[in-house]
């Protein structure tokens, strides 16, 4: 069992989704009942899956990579099917794969207009194929193709699904993204093309092998052209991330998405950039890295204030909870900036509980949309009163987003804030300190929208326009997909280590060439 | 016992889950849970109480020759520690011991080379591994001596009388049993603030504490005023915050990578942690103690609070919550008594907040008219001279303080909610009135409560006000604390003064109002009865600290300053041992003084109110005074400055530029280069592609065109024509092949 | 021989021929024309085999005399028909494949 899921676990995480989305695509159309069950088995099957490599993978020894096959893929240029877990992305996995189900369940009573479960479940699985794929991909040219696939049914989700502006903002995230990702390639090919030879079958090749790019760390390398590299990276990655000034397509995206998009793209799709940064950018460019780091925190924490200022002009609630997405990951950047283990480990916590909480904010935005037929805060109010249990649900995701400690939004934002008191050695310790202040300080701007949404939506009496409306509150589907993510939050606020002890040695290992600047 | 302290928040926490689950089913709402869970945590910490006292009478001994150098901090202390553990395992026979727990633990063993007549009891630390990060793990744990034990017994005490008043007060409510379940999480969240060991279990608890006050302020959110008043504790609270993150973390990096308390404070006591990080942290932190601890100039929450149910204000605003900053600072003392140079200076940072606080707060008690906010400014008031207690050296003044402040204020917040229980207003002026005849009990727990607060002996109050002026007077730097003595002195006065006022409104004169229209009756047992323990309280706990220094010297020392003896912490990470560190001594004339013009305060009162004497009608006449009077209505203009230009302009016209930047700037940007490409692209179309490349291909169809139009002529369809070409072309090929052979 | 002269006849009958050709406007004459020439061809196949000796020449005359019968057989009928549409032999009037 164990050689099995060495050999292939790592593959079928991948590709299962995949296999789903084509067995779906054989079923007619109208048969309704049986694509739901069919999306929801592949989803649960890649997580039992999943929950087996989690069970089985190696936790003293978590930055080396599991479950790891190298095949060749296209010879020519040495690009090679190599896949693999380490600690790093092992929490972002199990993410991926703990989400799309309850997506799926949460579906069940829930498709947008055009009404096409097949369609829309479909998409969601090709989604999670290229998700998990590009987490497990160690390949530069593979987690390029990866990166590049989640971005078409995204598309589609939008474009087709979403709302009233959704081909402005479908082909807006579409382009952006793919604007990044042209400079991205340029950068994967000059690394490629950089690198040390190394003997493949006889021959002497450059490698498109993060692992064996990590080694070589760009040593060698002009520091001018490492800085113009990473910054090919730089751009790729931090369009998604999204990075202050690059963000604009974001609020667009989330808030024209049907609800299961926004909760994908939130809880995932963001991820792909900042884990970009940690698993690739950093390690192979350690000088670059050095160079970019006081921009990127810069830009981090710009992103942190000024998407809290953004949140609190907004009049509609998802609009609000995709501002308040930007400065979250601010807070990830911010870590991820200070190029020190203690940074990048409240990062990848900081991509977790973010995906989760945030994930549920929207899940409940979609469920007031529903409700209510309207988004616009000012004619909302008293959830609490129509919809207690909602209501509650909208006061736990508020209070775990602002970064309450005891729930999982606090590790993220703490630990970052306190490492960006002591970054890496040569990085200007004033300006990171500073950086520190202002970060905590958006700690209070994120209370100031958070408690304000909640006050004007979940508080106060219902409006005279739905005062009479018949408002359910949560249905079984709701209760079945949202409770394990609370479940999830309040475990990992009070027992952070689950996910730290998976990622310390790892991200250890991953600066080990960042140190020596 | 002393090792096992982690069950006293988790009992409470558990009650809050279970009265979420099933309250509305069980007989009363709820509260039964609540009241059992609290009765437990306090018998549990009445056992811890037992258990430290006998600890501080027996302590664990140490090493044949007392003066080992204390081997602590960074960890290195775990071989030391565990040979000292060997040691003291064979010699102690009662005292409890501490297990450093599971290996990767940071037990330690303090032991002092200090005072000589000084005893040292070390604390009991228990911890586990949290989470590591950097390699380095992170623990969270108890820790135990007299500071956190006076805490558990406190606030189990005061959650526990105020849930049997709340039986009966909040009786009927629309969410009876919610309320409950909160207060249990309160009290949770506060117990386990008080026995962290780390300062980052700390920052949990505080914030989480933060969070129940959130959720009982605003307890009836239908009404906006009240939600209103939740999120603005919990932004000015948040405000605060960034001061205790920056200051902890300051404190992690100063003390080599740790949050543990114990560790902290040992290394600023022996000067291992540069006096500048101190300061800065002492610093930081102060401007969380302002917000939490409701400091002019980031008290404005606190009045705003009393929206909430009174238990609530008794409770959190009044006994615990409120007193978090001043916790914080006591243990963290030696941080903050080397940060700020507390022991040889006659003016700082910490010293000066806490004066003014004191004297700004009593003022604004003057012209409010509802019986809450002259209490809540009272706590104000009151929390200020904690915190100058802490801020001139009088560490075990203030914390006396903390404690009778927690027994008499919550009497007098339950007080008031006695009084307005049928009525439901705490308008003084307008609905109450000559209820002291009504309502006896009330009325002289009230009164005894007052006598506590304004410090008339033997009250409670007095000892613990007092030695805060004496150390304002004595400690410190040659000559003390002048200014804070003199500041200290005068918040007597006003005291005395503005709680006759309000004993005037509330209990004497006519009945106005509602109490007037309403049946006014005492109340019930369950409201009295916490009020009767209270004011008990009131009058004898002050026994417990009484000084046998000066006019006292008369009293056994064997009964003097128990509290001190058995409360104020020893060990090396409690700057006790430093020669900058003294205790005040009792002077007779000063506390005569003080409580001369503390009364002198309620005689000018009395005299006001009761004889009409004074310039009544001033603020009619005089500018000045009229003026004066403004300024205090409009609490110093702070919540103008607070709620309508900053956060008015944040969430108004500030948010609103960004977003329109984001918008027009930044999307403007990106959305510009979406139609200029596509501008671009018809263009080329227009002019490239359509005029040169398509002109080609047309141009080369034309061609064809008119040289076929040309070349139709010959085609005139005569057969002679055809003819003469057929002829023509043989001549001329007949000629080529003649001339070319 | 008399192989100069001959040549000359012959020369001058295809003049005559090829004139009549291009320029009359009768379709008959065309034909006669047309005979003309080929006449003119026989003469010079004749005179030459005569002068070699060869009977080829000869030979080949009589082909050429059974080919023009035929020819002007079908051309008749042609202008037969064309008169018949056109009610006239005026071959300048055939120009429908005028392009």
């Amino acid at each position: 069992m164990k050689d099995l899921l060495n050999g292939w676990g790592a593959t079928a995480v991948v590709f299962l989704p995949l296999v789903g989305a084509l067995v779906m695509i054989a079923i007619p159309k109208s048969e309704e009942t049986l694509h739901k069950v069919v999306a929801l088995v592949t989803s649960l099957a890649v997580f039992v899956i999943g929950v087996a490599l989690l069970v089985d993978f190696d936790y003293d020894n978590t930055a080396k990579l599991q479950f790891f096959q190298d095949k060749s893929w296209i010879e020519v240029i040495n690009s090679r099917y190599i896949v693999g877990i380490d600690g790093i992305s092992l929490p972002l996995i199990a993410l991926t794969l703990f989400v799309v189900p309850l997506v799926i369940i949460y579906s069940w009573n829930h498709f947008p207009e055009p009404h096409n479960p097949k369609a829309f479940l479909a998409l969601i699985l090709i989604l999670e194929t290229g998700m998990v794929g590009t987490f497990v991909a160690q390949d530069l040219l593979l987690f390029f193709v990866f990166f590049e696939f989640v971005l078409l049914p995204m598309y589609f989700m939008i474009g087709i699904y979403g709302g009233e502006q959704r081909k402005y903002a479908s082909l807006k995230f579409f382009l952006y993204t793919a604007f990044g990702s042209a400079l991205m390639i340029v950068a994967i090919l000059a690394t490629y093309f950089l690198s040390p030879k190394i003997p493949v079958d006889g021959q002497m090749m450059h490698t498109f092998s993060m692992i064996e790019l990590s080694k070589w760390h760009g040593a060698g390398l002009a520091r001018n052209t490492a800085i113009l590299i990473f910054g090919g990276f730089f751009m790729g990655f931090g369009i998604k991330v999204p990075m202050f000034p690059f963000h604009t397509w974001l609020p667009d995206a989330h808030t024209q998405a049907p609800t299961q998009g926004s909760v994908i793209l939130a809880a995932v799709l963001l991820k792909l950039g900042t884990y970009g940064f940690v698993r690739i950018a950093i390690p192979i460019l350690p000088e670059g890295a050095h160079w970019w780091a006081p921009i990127i925190g810069g830009l981090a924490v710009i992103g942190i204030i000024y998407g809290a200022l953004g949140c609190l002009a907004q009049t509609d609630m998802k609009r609000l909870i995709a501002f308040s997405s930007v400065a979250h990951m601010g807070y990830v950047m911010l870590g991820i900036s200070t190029l020190t283990p203690f940074g990048i480990n409240a990062a990848i916590f900081g991509m977790v509980a973010h995906g989760l909480i945030t994930g549920m904010l929207f899940f409940i935005a979609g469920s007031v949309k529903d409700r209510f037929h309207t988004l616009e805060i000012k004619r909302l109010g008293g959830l609490l009163l129509q919809a207690p249990r909602m209501g509650w649900l909208l006061a736990f995701s508020c209070m775990a987003s602002l970064g309450l400690p005891g729930l999982a939004g606090f590790w993220g934002e703490f630990p970052a804030i306190l490492s960006a008191y002591e970054p890496a050695a040569g990085l200007s310790e004033p300006l990171f300190r500073f950086y520190m202040v202002v970060a905590a300080l958006g700690t209070v701007l994120a209370a100031g929208y958070l408690l304000w949404l909640l006050q004007r939506v979940a508080f106060g009496t219902p409006s005279e326009e739905f005062e009479d409306a018949d408002i359910h509150d949560m249905h079984l589907t709701d209760y079945l997909a949202w409770t394990p993510m609370i479940v999830f939050i309040v475990i990992l606020g009070i027992y952070p280590n689950l996910i730290f002890r998976v990622t310390d040695a790892a991200v250890i290992h991953s600066l080990s060439a960042v140190v020596g600047h | 016992m002393l090792t096992h302290v982690w069950i006293i928040p988790l009992i409470p926490a558990i009650a809050f889950v279970a009265i979420l689950a099933i309250g509305k089913k069980l007989p009363r709402g709820g509260s039964e849970i609540g009241i059992a869970a609290l009765a437990i945590c306090f018998v549990l910490s009445l056992g811890v109480a037992a258990g430290w006292i006998q600890r501080v009478n027996h302590p664990p001994a140490v090493e044949a020759n007392g003066a080992v150098a204390a081997a602590v901090s960074d960890g290195h202390g775990e071989a030391a520690a565990s040979d000292l553990h060997a040691a003291a395992e064979e010699t102690t026979p009662a005292a409890e011991e501490s297990h450093p727990a599971e290996s990767a633990s940071s037990g330690h063993e303090e032991e002092a080379s200090g005072h000589e007549e000084e005893h040292v009891t070390p604390p009991v630390v228990r911890t586990v591994t949290w989470f590591q990060s950097n390699g380095v793990k992170f623990d969270v744990g108890t820790m135990i001596d007299g500071l956190s034990t006076l805490m558990l017994v406190v606030v189990s005490l005061i959650s526990l009388l105020v849930h049997v008043f709340s039986t009966d007060y909040v009786a009927g409510d629309r969410r009876y049993t919610h309320f409950f379940a909160f207060l249990s999480l309160f009290t949770a969240s506060m117990l386990f603030y008080v026995i962290s060991s780390s300062t980052l279990q700390m920052i949990v608890g505080w914030e989480l504490v933060g969070l129940c006050s959130f959720a009982l302020i605003g307890h009836w959110w239908e009404e906006k005023p009240n939600s209103d008043a939740a999120l603005k504790a919990f932004l000015v609270n948040r405000v605060g915050d960034i001061g205790l993150l920056c200051g902890m973390i300051v404190l992690f990096f100063a003390a080599k990578g740790t949050f543990d308390v114990v560790t902290i404070n040992t290394m600023a006591n022996e000067g291992q942690i540069r006096h500048m990080l101190l300061l800065v942290a002492s610093l930081s932190l102060m401007t969380a103690v302002m917000s939490k601890s409701g400091q002019f100039i980031l008290h404005t929450w606190l009045p705003d609070a009393m929206a909430g149910p009174t238990p609530v204000s008794a409770l959190i605003h009044a006994a615990t919550m409120v007193v978090a900053g001043i916790y914080m600072v006591a243990r963290l003392y030696g941080v903050f008594f080397n940060g700020f140079s507390i022991g040889t200076a006659n003016i700082n940072v910490m010293a000066a907040i806490g004066a003014v606080t004191l004297v700004f707060g009593g003022l604004l008690a003057f012209v409010q008219s509802d019986i809450k906010k002259v209490l809540a400014y009272s706590t104000i008031s009151q929390l200020g001279y904690m915190v100058m207690a802490l801020g001139v050296g009088a560490w075990t003044a203030g914390i006396f303080h903390l404690f009778t402040h927690a027994i008499f204020k919550a009497c007098l917040f339950l007080g008031a909610g006695s009084m307005a229980h049928h009525i439901h207003s705490f308008d003084m002026k307008k609905d109450m009135g000559g209820l002291r005849k009504v309502m006896p009990k009330t009325f002289w727990t009230f009164v005894i409560a007052t006598c506590a607060l304004v410090a008339v002996p033997p009250f409670a109050g007095f000892w613990s006000k007092d030695e805060i002026l004496a150390g304002a007077g004595q400690l410190g730097g040659d000559g003390g604390y002048p200014l804070m003595l003199i500041m200290g002195t005068l918040g007597a006065a006003i005291t005395g003064a503005y709680m006759t006022r309000a004993i005037w409104y509330c209990f004497f004169g006519e009945r106005r109002g509602a109490s007037a229209t309403h049946e006014m009756h005492e109340n019930g047992p369950r409201i009295t009865v916490p009020l009767i323990i209270l004011s008990i309280g009131a009058i004898v706990v002050g026994l417990v600290n009484v000084p046998n220094t000066g006019f006292l010297s008369w009293v056994p020392g064997s009964y003097a300053l128990r509290f001190e003896h058995y409360v104020e912490p020893t060990g090396a990470y409690f700057p006790g041992g430093l020669e900058t560190f003294s205790h005040p001594e009792f002077n007779i004339v000063l506390a005569l003084v003080s409580t001369l013009v503390g009364l002198t305060g309620v005689l000018l009162a009395y005299l006001w109110y009761w004889k009409d004497l004074g310039p009544h009608g001033l603020t009619e006449r005089s500018r000045l005074a009229r003026g004066g009077y403004k300024v205090l209505e409009y609490k110093y203009g702070l919540d103008i400055l607070y709620v309508d230009v900053i956060a008015g302009s944040v969430k108004g016209p500030i948010a609103r530029a960004a977003n329109w930047v984001n918008q027009n700037v930044i999307d403007g940007f990106v959305n510009l280069v979406g139609t200029s490409v596509r501008r671009a692209g018809g263009w080329v179309y227009k002019y490239i592609d359509q005029g040169v490349v398509d002109t080609l291909v047309d141009g080369s169809g034309a061609a064809a065109d008119v040289s076929g139009e040309v070349l139709r002529k010959a085609q005139t369809g005569k057969v002679q024509a055809y003819g003469a070409y057929l002829f023509l072309g043989a001549t001329v090929l007949a000629a080529i092949f003649v001339i070319a052979s | 021989m008399l192989l100069n002269e001959f040549l000359l006849l012959a020369a001058a009958l295809f003049c005559i021929g090829v004139y009549g050709v291009i320029s009359r406007r009768n379709g008959v004459l065309v034909l006669m024309s047309i005979e003309l020439i080929l006449n003119s061809v026989n003469i010079n196949l004749v005179a030459f085999s005569a002068m070699t000796g060869a009977v080829s020449g000869q030979v080949f005359a009589l082909f050429v005399i059974a080919v023009a019968a035929a020819e002007v057989g079908v051309g008749l009928a042609i202008v037969l028909a064309i008169f018949r549409l056109y009610r006239s032999v005026d071959i300048d009037d055939v120009d429908l494949m005028k392009g």
